[in-house]
This record gives structure tokens, C-alpha cells and sequence, in this order.
């Protein structure tokens, strides 16, 4: 079983790095935003083996290498669509009936024009 | 940073002092045409880039619907131009193209783009069709590194067409870490601002213009267009000009985000949209050159006849409306122009037809069930009710009938006051403008000379 705690050389990783603390950061910002470190997230290929957590150098897409902290190994993509809006879900059959219905009352509305 | 001049002249790959008239006036239209391309020149660039051609379609189940709640005689032809099916997904693939035309004629190795829209994805692809590296620069998280959704998506979609992505939490300092990207790599700065992007939007006008004629034997008598920096209005608005549609109504339409704050961490995820919405639609058209670049290509203001705010809760609805009634399943942000086009064509004659000129992907995450299920999670209530309720950031009221959906002009003329405020205070202090200032205010806000003396005469005043 891989050990999902640290990484190994050339597997695909996240790093995390601060880039600047808050006293650092541009003035004029919301007190929410100013008092908060300014942080990235880079991925590529890790330089050496490293622990979650631990410093770790990688060579990005474009070949540059960065260095941080390894923050996930082989990092995935888990948005989704979520349940449907209950507050949509009878927009469909509400609205093909008023189509169907000033259809009705309309011979010859909605025919293809043009 | 103390060297951003220089690192910026290189990265652009033009000479914005050229364009230079004073502290106020440049040369806008000496700018746009410097590239050297005609309109023919960027179909051609477009067609080998595999961008653009997108349907035109005409939506005659949602036309109808209008029809069932107008008054009679009303209920304008709606139609649109499907620009997801753009390779990346959107009309930005437009803007994309001709950044990275000009980036491999001037031999850069790569390009870097600051962006969580899809403008990202649209870099990222064409530069992958070109052979160039790619930085996408995105802010993408709040503090507690939790993300829209959408910009996640944004994030996976750049990452799919292999660029390398940078992802940010909050905060204006983006473009200067963008600056040190720029700097390391030596790379070219695909802005969404530059002549280039912005010209390459011009063919979506064009396409528009002869597509209608060909249909409906005239020009379309409104083009909504959803705004967000004011690219989109520009670029389209110059196309549908430069193609001979010059009565044809231009009318910019954006989500009102009013009451957020487009810098604060703990609004950030609770916008429920990434773009196309007032938070970029008024700043960047009441001063455009805030952009990153010296001059903004996209001044919408020149452009638009009529601003339309819309409700996010309204936008959620059509969106899901399209899908039902007319199998068009995009958006949600690039529905923001057909939500205000159904408003719009409630009041214009059955004769009458309107262009919603874009659509985008639509996919896991970059889905209004999506953004709706985050807004809940985030403390957003969602309901059904009266969308004049919607309270951004707080609300999202989902309309109980279609006739709820009300657009709301937002105040043109206030905004070009705001404009000329703006410009002036970028001015140096107690800096007298030119005659010719005046004429490239009147000019830049679709305007006239005297409304823009008496402008500056109250502001002097107040």
C-alpha cells in the first residue's frame, strides 16, 4: 500500500507556500483579507522525496521549479453538480405547460419563421 | 514593484507610449489597429486556431414563453450565439487566439494570464494548440483555502490543456506575483485588456451581422452582452460596427453583486458568481485603465446604449429554463445577457429580435446546481419568491414565474460622471484638460463635449 504521508521523486504533488504574511500586504484591503497570509498553491513533479507537511521542491508544468511546503499527493478534482435546487426542479414542467398552453390559445404561434 | 515597467514593456509586446496624448487623451484607435490585422487577417488567424463559426440559434420556445406574458404585439425574436461551442467553451477563445498568434510571431516561449475565468481555459488550450508554456494565475480560495466550485473547475480545465496553474487566495496582489512570473520567465502577458485580445472579439460582432442577415434579412435590432471588464461589450460592439450594423442597440448586462466587496476574504465565496456581475461591470467601466495594462483595450462605456442589472436568483432561473425549454445547457454567469434579453423583449415588438451574443460550458462544478448548493453551504439562503428580494451575498430568491424577471437600467449617466471624476483624479494634480481631453472624454464615454465640461465644472464645484 502506498504511503499516502509522503511522496516520492517525480510523483505528481501540490506545495503550498505563503507569499505574504499579513504585514506584509497591500494596504487598503478589507480587515478580513488584510489580516490573512497571502497563499499559493503550485503543483508539478517533486525534486525528492518529502512528507506531508515538510519542505518539498517541484519542476511545474512550465519547468520551473518551486519550492514549499507538500500540501497533497496526486492531487484530484471532486467538485460536482450536487443535488438538484429543489427550488428548480419544477421550473421544466411549469414552463412547457404556459408554453403549451399560449400554444393552445395561439394556433399557429411558435411555428418556425425565417 | 519598482521595476513594473520594464518588466511589463517586455512582457506586452508593444510600446504603449506611443499612444500617449497628455496625462488624459490617447490614441485609441492608433492602438487597436498597431497590431497590423484587419478583420479578415484575425478570421483567418480564428479559423486556423480552430475558434469561432459558433452556431447562431434561434430560441422559439423561450421567444414564446415571453409572448404568453406579454402584452399583445409584444415579445421580441430571441436568438443566440452558442460560443461554447468554442473549443474551451467560451467566446473567449476569441480573445485567446490572437494574444497567441502575436505571442509565437514575436517568438516568446510562453504566456502567463491572470484569470479564474474562462478566459484561463481559453489560453490554456490555444497555447497548447501553439506549442507554448502556459502560467494561469487564479484566485481561486478563500483563507480557509475553500474555493467556488466554478474556479475549481477553472482550475482542472486549465490543468486538462496542461498549463500550470497558480492558485491565490484573496487579494489584489495577484498582478504583482503575476509581475514576478512574468519577470522569472520572460514570458508574454496574455492581458485580457491588450489590443489583441479585444480585437479578436471583433469577429463574434461580424459573424452576428451577417449570420441575422442571412436569417431575418436585417440587423438585429438589440445585442445584449453579459459584461464583466468590458471586453466583451467592446470587442462585439466594434465587430457588429465595423460589419455596417450601426443602429443596432448595444446593451452590457451584468449580475448585481452590490454590497460585496470584491477584495474581502469572506465575501469571496459568497458571490455565487465568478463573473459577469457589477463587481467588475462598474469599476472597470467607469475606469478601465485600472487593468494590467497601460491602456485598456476595453472601454465599454464608448460603446454601451443601455446598462442592465439582473438578480442572481433570476440568472439561476433561466439558466435552468434554457435547458428545459430550449436543450441549451451553459452558463451560469454567460446566461446573465439572456435573463436581461427576456426582460428586454417583453417591451420590443414581435418583429423585433434580439442577440444574446454568448453561451459557455457548462460541466461539474461550473453548473448553477453547483453554485447553488455552495451558496447554501456557505450560509446563503436560497428560496423561491419575489427576485426584487435578492440579497447578494445574504438571498438568492429563485422567481416563481417567468413574468417576475424585471432587468433594471442601471444610471448611464451617472457612470459617465464617474468616469470623467476618475480620469481627472489619475491627472495630475490641478492639471487643466486640453480641448482635447475634452473630445476623448466625450469620445470614451459616449458622450458630448458640453456634457463633459459641465461634468468637470460640477466637479470643481462640489
Amino acid at each position: 500500500m502506498a504511503d499516502t504521508a509522503r511522496c516520492s521523486v517525480g510523483e505528481w504533488v501540490e506545495v503550498e507556500r505563503v507569499l505574504l504574511e499579513p504585514a506584509d500586504r497591500s494596504g487598503a484591503l478589507p480587515e478580513d483579507t488584510a489580516s490573512q497570509p497571502l497563499m499559493t498553491w503550485v503543483k508539478g513533479f517533486a525534486l525528492a522525496p518529502a512528507e506531508m507537511g515538510g519542505e518539498c521542491s517541484v519542476t511545474t508544468m512550465t519547468g520551473r521549479t518551486v519550492t514549499g511546503t507538500l500540501s497533497a499527493i496526486n492531487p484530484g478534482y471532486f467538485h460536482t453538480f450536487g443535488q438538484p435546487i429543489p427550488e428548480l426542479v419544477h421550473v421544466g414542467a411549469d414552463l412547457r405547460a404556459k408554453l403549451a398552453q399560449y400554444r393552445a390559445s395561439n394556433t399557429g404561434a411558435g411555428e418556425p419563421r425565417g | 514593484m519598482a521595476r513594473k515597467g520594464e518588466i511589463m514593456m517586455r512582457a506586452l509586446g508593444m510600446d504603449y507610449a506611443q499612444f500617449e496624448q497628455g496625462p488624459i487623451a490617447f490614441d485609441y484607435e492608433g492602438m487597436m489597429s498597431s497590431h497590423g490585422y484587419s478583420l479578415d487577417d484575425i478570421v483567418g488567424i480564428q479559423t486556423r486556431g480552430g475558434v469561432g463559426n459558433t452556431p447562431l440559434l434561434e430560441l422559439r420556445n423561450l421567444t414564446d414563453l415571453v409572448r404568453s406574458y406579454s402584452e399583445p404585439g409584444k415579445g421580441a425574436r430571441i436568438f443566440v450565439k452558442d460560443e461554447a461551442a468554442n473549443m474551451a467553451g467560451s467566446f473567449k477563445d476569441r480573445r485567446a487566439s490572437v494574444s497567441i498568434h502575436v505571442a509565437c510571431e514575436q517568438g516568446y516561449a510562453g504566456v502567463i494570464a491572470a484569470t479564474s475565468g474562462n478566459y484561463g481555459a481559453a489560453v490554456a488550450s490555444q497555447s497548447a494548440r501553439n506549442n507554448l508554456a502556459c502560467i494561469i494565475v487564479q484566485e481561486a480560495f478563500d483563507s480557509r483555502h475553500i474555493g467556488q466550485p466554478e474556479i475549481i473547475e477553472k482550475s482542472r480545465i486549465c490543468e486538462a490543456f496542461g498549463a500550470e496553474v497558480v492558485q491565490l487566495t484573496v487579494g489584489p496582489e495577484l498582478f504583482s506575483h503575476m509581475l514576478e512570473l512574468l519577470d522569472e520567465t520572460g514570458y508574454f502577458a496574455a492581458s485580457l485588456y491588450s489590443s489583441f485580445g479585444v480585437s479578436g472579439i471583433e469577429t463574434l460582432g461580424l459573424e452576428i451581422v451577417n449570420e441575422m442577415r442571412a436569417v431575418t434579412g436585417k440587423d438585429p435590432d438589440a445585442v445584449v452582452i453579459t459584461h464583466a471588464g468590458g471586453g466583451n461589450t467592446t470587442g462585439t460592439a466594434r465587430g457588429l460596427k465595423l460589419a455596417g450594423a450601426t443602429a443596432t442597440q448595444i446593451v452590457s448586462a451584468s449580475v448585481d453583486l452590490s454590497g460585496l466587496h470584491m477584495a474581502s476574504d469572506t465575501d469571496f465565496n459568497r458571490k455565487s458568481f465568478t463573473t459577469g456581475h457589477t463587481g467588475f461591470g462598474v469599476p472597470f467601466a467607469t475606469w478601465p485603465d485600472r487593468a494590467d495594462v497601460p491602456r485598456n483595450a476595453a472601454r465599454s462605456l464608448r460603446y454601451m446604449d443601455r446598462y442592465l442589472t439582473v438578480t442572481q436568483g433570476e440568472v439561476f432561473y433561466i439558466t435552468e429554463a434554457l435547458a428545459k425549454l430550449e436543450g441549451l445547457e451553459r452558463g451560469p454567469s454567460g446566461n446573465t445577457a439572456m435573463t436581461a434579453a427576456m426582460s428586454m423583449a417583453r417591451t420590443m415588438p414581435t418583429d423585433a429580435t434580439i442577440v444574446v451574443q454568448e453561451t459557455e460550458y457548462t460541466g461539474a462544478g461550473k453548473h448553477h446546481w453547483a453554485q447553488l448548493n455552495f451558496a447554501r453551504e456557505n450560509g446563503v439562503e436560497v428560496r423561491l419568491g419575489d427576485p426584487k428580494e435578492n440579497k447578494p451575498g445574504q438571498a438568492i430568491v429563485i422567481p416563481e414565474h417567468p413574468e417576475q424577471i424585471e432587468a433594471v437600467d442601471f444610471d448611464l449617466a451617472r457612470m459617465r460622471k464617474s468616469y470623467v471624476r476618475n480620469a481627472l483624479s489619475h491627472a495630475p494634480e490641478g492639471y487643466a484638460p486640453t480641448p482635447d481631453d475634452i473630445v476623448f472624454l466625450a469620445t470614451d464615454t459616449n458622450s458630448d463635449p458640453a456634457t463633459v465640461e459641465a461634468t468637470i465644472a460640477a466637479l470643481r464645484e462640489g
